[in-house]
């Protein structure tokens, strides 16, 4: 019986001491970051401008597609599954409220961010990951160059431009996508729908969004970052730190929606 | 003879297990020192100390009269500018082209305008013997190409001190003797400080004038070339003639060995 109770203490002792560990880790990696995008500016060493803008271009520019056509789907399903509930009320018309509230406060950041998390932050761990394989983040340092200056500043720059704007498409195109089913399959009157919509929304609605959207981008890039900063060696981990970090962000970046909602209901 | 790295007492732990016990040594300064030994004798770790990539347990390594174990970020980035590393795999950014791998720590740590930054890069890039090939990406060149582009990035900020992690692994040995001759030509021309990690014996007799041998984390061997070839221990003599070491299975160990216990 001791010796069971060892093992158990035991086993939980060391799992408790390597997640201690870790979140050490993280907020290392946290702390840095935030200092290299704040404070190392006002001492004069400036972010790298052209890296910025050329991952603005692949984690923006380059998903405004898929966010598009995603954002016109979602639309479509939410008028519809609306529908579905409200017709049997007469008030076909709500569909409006209900497209355009949940679009803007809810499925625009989230959907975006997970989008996102599968597209870039993946990308980012696999990118440093593979660096950090081949000696090339120690080559960095030895260099006398920060890794972190280098590497993850520009992305968390560009994706806190790019995330709001890409939410942003998805809100307005979502809408759309409502508006179109509504106004084809459901007989909704066309104007009717607009004025609705426009009635039904707050700048509140919008605001909270693009606020939630902001924080996500700062998730998905930092956890990008550390997943891919823990590779040792070897291509298998970059693969397994890759598919950890897009599980991890969409964990983090729900996580925190609840947490931002329950903020803004209580407090807007 | 002064020195330019003092190393003494170097304790350093992977987890539970310590790779370096203790390690004295010095580099003389202007000379070619190979650090050599065994597969998982401490060698590159004992690198990694000297580039400041890893903080030993215990001890102190002197750079220059600088304790670089207890360094803060800042001074070792200072350091680190005046020294250059190449790495096994080269390590060349693979995002980039040569010329803008050799560029970058000039970039980074320059105020210098971008046409005088391209003549460096092009100078360097003719001192190892890859004019032309500037626009190249590191995947489009042989291993002693990249190895080559690795040490004109090295070179780029006209460090005291030249570090090489295993120049010669991988190479065929033609290409591996290039590279030696590469690295001696440096050495008289820029008379600067080299510490070369290796086990290839006909490297070690090519380049170095003075030898440091670590086993098992400890330091064996201190001197110069001549003295390590004639040296009459016999872990220096297993190196040298190329021994293996001895079994030391006996049939007792070996069964408990498949045992499992």
């Amino acid at each position: 019986m001791p010796q069971i109770v060892e093992r158990v203490l035991g086993s939980a002792g060391r799992k408790a001491l390597s997640q201690l560990k870790d979140l050490h880790k993280a907020a290392v990696l946290i702390n840095e970051v935030f200092y290299w995008t704040l404070v190392s500016p006002l001492r004069g060493k400036p972010p790298r401008i052209r890296a910025t803008i050329s991952e603005m271009v692949k984690t923006g520019y380059d998903s405004v597609l898929i966010v598009v056509v995603i954002g016109f789907f979602v639309g479509a399903i939410l008028a519809l599954q609306s529908a579905y509930q409200l017709r049997k009320f007469g008030a076909m018309l709500y569909v409006a409220n209900l497209v355009g509230v949940a679009v803007t406060r809810e499925l625009g950041p989230i959907i975006t961010a997970i989008i996102v998390a599968g597209r870039s932050g993946s990308a980012f761990a696999a990118e440093i990951g593979s660096m950090k394989a081949q000696e090339e983040v120690d080559a960095l340092l030895s260099m006398g160059i920060n890794p972190v200056r280098f590497l993850v500043v520009p992305k968390l720059l560009a994706l806190m431009v790019m995330q709001p704007a890409l939410t942003t498409f998805f809100d307005v195109v979502g809408i759309f996508g409502g508006f179109a089913l509504a106004v084809t399959l459901l007989d909704v009157n066309a104007a009717s729908y607009i004025n609705q919509t426009i009635n039904a929304l707050q700048v509140n609605d919008l605001v909270t969004g693009l606020v939630k959207a902001w924080a996500f981008s700062a998730i998905i890039t930092i956890t990008g970052a550390y997943q891919g900063f823990q590779v040792n060696a070897g291509a298998e981990e970059v693969g397994k730190r890759t598919t950890a970090s897009v599980v991890m962000s969409i964990f983090f970046v729900i996580g925190f929606d609840l947490f931002f909602t329950a903020l803004f209901y209580y407090f807007t | 003879m002064e020195n330019a790295i003092e190393v003494s007492n170097l304790v350093t732990y992977y987890g539970e297990r310590k790779i370096l016990k203790g390690i004295t040594c010095s580099i003389p300064t202007g000379t070619t020192t190979v650090i050599v030994g065994g597969s998982g004798c401490g060698k590159t770790t004992l690198l990694k100390h000297l580039i400041g990539l890893l903080k030993p347990a215990s001890g102190s390594i002197h750079i220059h009269g600088k304790d670089i174990a207890t360094m803060d970020n800042a001074s070792l980035d200072e350091y680190r500018k005046k020294m250059g590393v190449l790495f096994q795999g080269a390590a060349l950014l693979n995002s980039m082209t040569l010329a803008e791998n050799v560029a970058l720590p000039l970039k980074e740590h320059t105020k210098l305008k971008a046409p005088v930054i391209d003549i460096i890069v092009r100078m360097k890039l003719d001192l190892v013997g890859l004019s032309g090939f500037g626009e190249f990406y590191p995947a489009e060149l042989s291993g002693g190409m990249k190895k080559r582009a690795g040490i004109a990035r090295a070179m780029a900020m006209d460090p005291v001190i030249l570090f090489f992690d295993e120049p010669s692994a991988g190479l065929d040995p033609v290409t591996a003797a290039g590279l030696d001759e590469l690295i001696l030509r440096l050495h008289r021309v820029f008379k600067m400080t080299v510490v070369v990690v290796t086990h290839e014996l006909p490297s070690i007799f090519a380049i170095a004038d003075y030898v440091v041998m670590l086993d098992k984390g400890e330091v064996a061997f201190v001197g110069t070339l001549d003295d390590f070839k004639n040296s009459d221990k016999t872990i220096v003599r297993a190196f040298l003639e190329r021994r293996p070491e001895e079994e030391s299975y006996s049939p007792d160990n070996y069964f408990k060995i498949i045992a499992g216990s």
